[in-house]
């Protein structure tokens, strides 16, 4: 055989493996889906939308943690934005739909994204850590002091009312497929950014910033806009959820809030798209499962310890984990 | 009375008064932050769980072994200060090369930990402790009211930032310490015990903030939240001084307290956020903070 030919052959062969992985894809995204649209005739749906919308928060977290190489401690500081803008908006003024009121709620937690990302941009790793939840700190006190939050109460009673003005949320599980839609459509959003031209080169600032910066990259503004991607993404799981619970609180601006994030998107395994999901899904469930047993207090130094236990054990999470096992044993 | 901008002079003073002793607990706190992040290039974010250990040490020690306050002054900071040498041995050193942003999520898990589980054990609502007889009563200033307790703490806490100040600028552990800041893998090469050297500094680190907590103990209500709290103020306080320095991180501390306390008098409502809001503006004029040197 000549050299062509073996190239086209490995080529092919390339080709083929290419092929078997997509249609692999391509099934187990088709029964993830399947799953997605009968689980509320199973499952409690507001239980699901929690996941949902914690499942959304992550993904946005994740951009920019796993994918930017950005750890922003103050990513509470979106969700209780886009909560709290909608929550107030949707109660006090009864002739908007309730998608306008998420989209406004979006919008808001954007801008404040951009302010924070301007801010904190010139700063790396643990600075803008400290950066990032100083100024969510500064956004807490905001929501204490104010007094349309309802501060320590929480902003009780904000109606679901309908969708486009006809399709009644008040019914869960018209709810919940708005719920699923809007994830759904962020997902495909985030996995379209990453594997974009933009996403390799945000993997790149990650990897090797001055490298990027050698290259001729303005990495800033590569980062800025991946926070407030993210940041508006946070803001939109925040407004969902404000009207999900009906309830805006105080909770989701504290610090805590911004510690959960992480530890979901660290256990889920960051970096990966669908660890962030998995993530969620697991703390939601195991906060759920520890508050009906006898451990219903000590949910957050169980939560610790699965913080330690992550980053000593297992840095890539559950979904990296399978990956690492899959291409060793199966690829 | 003599008035200031409307405000009586008494009440001023008062207020700069426990500015300055926020202060002083800001100047502890970051100084542990500054000595360790200087060696082990992390931050540590159990720091407001050490300060609490520190305070509730004392607190429990008291009420269980009737140990007094000038002993837990001394045994508080030993006893967290092995904890933290511990931490480092057993769980930081794991992690050492990998990102630092890892050793912050490792040092956040197990904050959570120790304040989940003493908020268990005691409860939120916070615990008594009794001054000690000897700090009972004050003098007057003749302007204002000094209770002893608070002049001690100030005069504890310059004693201890100066003294460390000193250690680390002026003696040869010091000098060793500074070096490995500066290239710890030559430092090995010298044939000085570099791993000893990061247990102990984080110890070090880990001890002044249980000190602090001791001198917390009388005048704070001691919780096993009170940490949290504090710890992203101390935060803001080092965005706003710069890692650069020791000197800067103890002036910044004292700083920031003053400046939360004339918040406090003039306008209230802004006193909790002011040290955010000074850090806004320090991060558009000098992003690398007032003695900061980079980033």
């Amino acid at each position: 055989m000549s050299q062509t030919d073996i190239r086209s052959q490995i080529h092919k062969s390339i080709l083929k493996q290419q092929k078997a992985e997509d249609r692999r894809k391509l099934m187990l995204n088709g029964f993830l889906l399947v799953l997605l649209l009968l689980a509320p005739f199973v499952i409690y749906p507001v239980f699901l939308m929690k996941i949902l919308c914690f499942a959304l928060f992550a993904v946005a977290f994740n951009l920019l943690f796993g994918f930017t190489g950005l750890l922003s401690f103050g990513h509470a500081a979106f969700l209780a934005t886009g909560g709290y803008t909608t929550g107030y908006l949707l109660s006090n003024y009864s002739g908007l739909t309730t998608e306008m009121g998420i989209i406004a709620g979006t919008l808001v937690a954007t801008v404040l994204g951009l302010a924070f990302a301007l801010l904190s941009i010139r700063r790396q790793g643990i600075y803008f850590a400290m950066v990032t939840l100083a100024l969510a700190q500064l956004v807490f006190f905001f929501f204490v002091q104010s007094p349309f939050t309802g501060g320590e109460d929480g902003m009780h009673g904000v109606p679901r009312g309908e969708l486009l003005g006809f399709i009644n949320l008040e019914d869960n599980l018209n709810m919940y497929y708005f719920v699923l839609a809007v994830f759904l459509g962020c997902y495909l959003l985030v996995q379209r950014i990453v594997g974009s031209p933009y996403g390799q080169v945000l993997k790149a600032i990650k990897q090797n910033e001055p490298r990027a910066v050698s290259l001729g990259y303005k990495v800033d503004r590569y980062k800025i806009l991946a926070f407030v991607i993210s940041a508006a993404l946070a803001g939109l799981a925040g407004s969902m959820k404000s009207v999900v619970f009906q309830l805006a609180s105080l909770n989701d601006a504290h610090w805590h809030m911004s510690g959960e994030v992480i530890l979901m998107t660290l256990v889920g395994g960051m970096g990966t798209l669908l660890g962030p999901v998995i993530g969620a899904m697991f703390v939601v469930n195991v906060e759920y499962q520890l508050a009906q047993g006898p451990l219903r207090d000590w949910v957050d130094p169980i939560l610790g310890g699965v913080f330690v236990i992550t980053v000593l054990a297992f840095r890539s999470g559950i979904v990296g984990e399978i990956q690492k096992f899959v291409r060793k044993n199966l690829g | 009375m003599s008035m200031i901008f409307g405000v009586p002079m008494a009440v001023l003073s008062g207020q700069l008064l426990i500015g300055i002793i926020n202060g002083a607990f800001y100047a502890l706190l970051s100084l542990g932050l500054a000595v360790i992040f200087g060696l082990l290039k992390i931050i540590n974010f159990a720091h407001g769980a050490m300060y609490m250990l520190g305070a509730m040490a004392t607190v429990i020690m008291f009420d269980t072994l009737g140990v007094n306050y000038w002993v837990a002054l001394f045994l508080a900071p030993v006893l967290v200060g092995i904890a933290g040498v511990l931490l480092e041995y057993f769980l930081l050193r794991r992690i050492a090369g990998q990102d630092h942003i890892y050793s912050l999520l490792l040092t956040f898990g197990v904050a959570l930990i120790m304040q989940g589980i003493l908020t268990n054990i005691y409860g939120v609502s916070g615990l008594r402790y009794a001054m000690p007889d000897v700090f009972k009563g004050g003098i007057n200033l003749g302007f204002m009211f000094m209770p002893y307790y608070r002049a001690w703490v100030i005069v504890a806490a310059l004693i201890v930032c100066f003294g460390t100040w000193f250690m680390i600028e002026k003696t040869k552990l010091g000098a060793y310490l500074r070096a490995g800041t500066e290239d710890s893998q030559l430092m090995q090469g010298f044939g000085i015990n570099v791993p000893l050297l990061v247990s102990l500094t984080y110890g070090f680190g880990v001890m002044l903030a249980a000190f602090a907590g001791v001198l917390a103990a009388p005048i704070y209500s001691v919780t096993p939240v009170m940490g949290s709290h504090i710890l992203i103020v101390v935060f803001a306080v080092v965005v706003i001084g710069g890692m650069g320095s020791i000197g800067g991180a103890i002036i910044t501390g004292i700083l920031m307290g003053v400046v939360e306390g004339l918040t406090k008098t003039f306008y209230p409502p802004a006193s909790s956020a002011v040290i955010f809001l000074v850090m806004v503006v320090v991060l558009m004029i000098r992003p690398n903070g007032l003695f900061g040197k980079e980033a």
